[in-house]
């Protein structure tokens, strides 16, 4: 490639149907922009962390339904595009004080879960790489950690959801595990508690009204002083 | 894929692989380049920081901040007229009331929703887009709190005023750092999941400016990992939190004693407005990376459009360092699609090195990012050491893979999954090549400015999250706007719902302020055309604007 090749080639895309010309190389995104499209709706971060985007297409002759998010995806030529920027999903309401880290919560909350037929269409429809069929598998067998890691890299677009013959939210499923894991079964912190009791009772109070009042010189004396840490090994 | 002509380039920075590694081997990481010292620091931005040019800044011609220089983009979008007509609004009607109105989606939204609602108070929290999205959920390397033994919220302050180079509000730093260890315990009693060691304490590296290492993070989704939870537990609050999205606020009310008493609501899907009487108003729109200050590439989100400060500033709520952008060290610039994307500075916490196209280290990795992007872009500008894109950008190798060599082969993967994910869908493998790296907008330094308990200079109105300023001065270290987020936006919530309480009667509602501000921007010649706040950024090519033709907005046919 040459430095200044910015001339780009168009390909043909199909929004919703309606053909429209692009620069090669646009992400969905970019090309419904270059459209003339004001997203509202199915658009987020544009940096593949917030699931706005979730999007359905085909391929020039393919057959195959595929699933992408909109800012992370690259036009094709004859591509045929659809957003779906909602999912409609029930979340059922609980109070995370109030449960407890066992298959039983799943099985009030989620009943549809013990329904998945191991069809790995959650996992195929995934824009993330998400093994979701595996934790969906492991919240049927019980093993709330291994879900709440392993769906950890959910950005809830819902693409799961609506591919699944089973009916399964596995995007909701995922944050009860992770919310679960994070208060009951991660392993606590120690130090943490001492420094929560620490500043609760009083203990840097004093010197943090005295460095408050520093001078603005002695203040930079101290911090161009200051000792650094080592980091970690290596 | 790297393309052919960069191929020399990238050998060189395997070639000087091995050296660096030995030095930081033999020497330590934090000193394997000399830091800077205050001259050298305070010569680099002068010279290379964007926020020292002169077309950076203008006075303001109106509002309480009235000839201070600020950024230019965000004067323009003060200078304008309100989206509405003032005197088309029945104030006397209101179609909602509630005790505490939160505007904003994001985790100082959120934390303030969840705080507030124990006050007992009604609740409604209202959002442009959907509830989540903000930068927040894009934040990816992390969470500053003093945990460890050997810290202490006293040195995390101290890291905090040299960072922001002493400018900050020392009232608002003392509540960040005091506040951030009782934070991260409120967050895990809601089940977030922090990085642990095997023994159940806390992950913690540096970050840049840190003497400590005190960065928290969930992976290198650190902000979703946070923010998921929030989300989720106002979802199973819903009886008592009511959240409106797709809404965004276009004006503040007051009343006539002089406090803010509510906000004008669009439907941003049926144009539809509505008016909300709320005692408490908490802004926590955000910032405004949108505005692409200078043109630059933006790290932010769709929505990051300066909304709050617009609002605030109409109803007379003083502004603080809204002359100051934080530009981040590393956003991607190859390839073009992901021109801007933040590259989590948990890179360099890792021990990956920043080097130039012959693969030399220039800079100490771990500066406060306004030094080390000064440095970033002195390297390409003066220095002529960038490597050139094929869309003709400049960049800095960011070396990655080397963070295999310092921390085992697998650390990338499981430490930067993030990261992993978006460069292998344009087929780079970031264990073992390089990123290639410009400084990118990333934050908003300055805003409204508040005290501690998150008061505007306007009675009734709180701010919280990015929208406020003061807390980092000029220059925000890695880790404290996840802090900022959630300490102050809990703050906001219990301070404003006990402001809420306490408030005996309430007051005809007005929206004279407004009246007033477009009589002052009219004064100054404006084009009435140029309205605020703008709610999206406008990224529709010019050919096909030049057709965009509709003379009359009728019923259902809209633009």
């Amino acid at each position: 490639m040459k430095e200044k090749e910015t001339q780009k080639k168009a390909v043909a895309i199909y929004i919703m149907g309606k053909k429209f010309f692009v620069p090669e190389g646009s992400t969905i995104m970019s090309a419904l922009e270059y459209s003339g499209y004001q997203l509202k709706r199915g658009a987020g971060c544009r940096e593949g962390f917030c699931g706005a985007c979730a999007t359905v297409y085909r391929l020039k002759g393919d057959y195959k339904l595929r699933t992408g998010l909109a800012c992370q995806t690259v036009v094709e030529d004859e591509m045929l595009i659809a957003q779906i920027p909602f999912v409609p999903v029930v979340k059922p309401v609980y109070d995370v004080n109030r449960i407890e880290p066992t298959i039983a919560v799943f099985k009030n909350l989620y009943p549809e879960v013990f329904r998945c037929v191991a069809c790995n269409t959650c996992t195929k429809a995934c824009p993330q790489d998400i093994n979701v069929m595996d934790y969906v598998n492991a919240v049927e067998r019980g093993d709330i950690e291994k879900a709440a890691h392993v769906s950890f890299d959910c950005i809830r677009c819902g693409l799961c959801a609506l591919r699944c013959p089973a009916e399964i939210a596995q995007f909701n499923v995922g944050i009860l595990a992770q919310r679960l894991y994070g208060k009951y079964l991660a392993p606590g912190s120690s130090q943490l508690e001492q420094r929560v009791k620490e500043i609760k009772s009083g203990k840097f109070d004093d010197e943090m009204s005295c460095i408050k009042k520093k001078e603005l010189a002695e203040l930079k004396k101290m911090y161009y002083e200051r000792d650094i840490e080592p980091g970690e090994k290596g | 894929m790297y393309p052919e002509y960069m191929q020399d380039s990238l050998k060189k920075v395997e070639a000087s692989r091995p050296s660096r590694l030995r030095l930081s081997r033999e020497k330590g990481r934090e000193h394997i380049f000399p830091a800077m010292t205050a001259a050298q620091r305070e010569e680099v931005l002068q010279k290379f920081h964007p926020d020292y040019k002169k077309i950076a800044k203008r006075p303001l011609r109106i509002g309480v901040n009235k000839g201070e220089s600020i950024t230019t983009e965000v004067a323009d979008i003060l200078e304008a007229y309100s989206r509405i007509n003032p005197d088309v609004f029945d104030l006397n009607h209101p179609d909602m009331e509630t005790d505490v109105l939160i505007v904003g989606g994001g985790s100082a939204a959120c934390s303030a929703a969840l705080l507030a609602e124990q006050e007992g108070v009604n609740v409604l929290l209202v959002t442009k887009l959907r509830l989540g999205d903000s930068n927040s959920i894009m934040a990816q390397g992390g969470i500053q709190a003093a945990v460890n033994p050997q810290d202490s919220p006293i040195r995390h302050y101290l890291d905090v005023m040299g960072g922001g180079h002493f400018d900050n509000k020392p009232e608002l730093v003392e509540a960040l750092s005091m506040d951030a260890p009782l934070v991260i315990d409120w967050l895990i009693e809601l089940g977030v999941m922090f990085d642990r060691n095997p023994d159940g304490s806390l992950k913690t590296r540096h970050g840049g400016g840190t003497s400590r290492t005190r960065m928290l993070s969930c992976k290198d989704y650190s902000g979703s990992g946070i923010l998921r939870v929030l989300r989720d537990e106002i979802e199973c609050r819903k009886e008592r939190i009511r959240v409106i999205d797709f809404s965004p606020v276009v004006e503040l009310i007051m009343d006539t004693d002089g406090r803010v008493a509510g906000a004008i609501l669009q439907n941003f899907e049926t144009d539809e407005y509505f008016i909300v009487k709320s005692k408490a108003v908490i802004l926590a729109t955000g910032g405004m990376g949108r505005l692409h200050i200078q043109g630059f590439p933006t790290t932010n989100h769709y929505g990051a459009t300066c909304d709050g400060v617009v609002l605030g500033y109409r109803a007379g709520a003083r502004l603080i360092y809204m002359d100051s952008v934080q530009y981040h060290p590393t956003g991607a610039v190859f390839p073009e699609q992901i021109l801007g994307f933040l590259v989590t500075e948990k890179v360099r916490g890792l021990g990956g090195q920043p080097v130039n196209k012959d693969g030399y280290l220039f800079v100490f990795p771990l500066e406060p990012r306004d030094v080390e992007s000064s440095a970033f872009i002195r390297e390409c500008v003066e220095n002529h050491n960038g490597v050139k894109t094929p869309s003709g950008q400049q960049g800095i190798w960011l070396d990655s893979p080397i963070i295999e060599e310092l921390e085992g082969v697998g650390t990338v993967e499981r430490e930067l999954p993030a990261m992993v994910r978006q460069f292998k869908r344009f087929n780079i493998d970031i264990t073992k090549e390089p990123m290639l790296v410009y400084p990118t907008l990333h934050f908003q330094n300055g805003g409204l400015d508040v005290n501690a308990r998150c008061e505007t200079s306007v009675p009734g109105l709180y701010a919280a999250g990015e929208v406020q300023g003061g807390t980092h001065g000029r220059n925000r270290l890695m880790g404290n706007s996840q802090l900022e987020i959630t300490v102050f936006g809990r703050r906001a919530g219990t301070f404003a719902a006990q402001y809420a309480k306490s408030l005996e009667k309430t007051s005809d509602l007005t929206l004279e302020h407004v009246r007033k501000y477009n009589r002052e921007v009219e004064k100054i010649g404006i084009d009435p055309a140029r309205v605020s706040p703008i709610l999206l950024p406008d990224y529709i090519p010019n050919h096909v604007k030049e057709r965009q033709l509709t003379s009359h907005y009728l019923g259902a046919i809209r633009g």
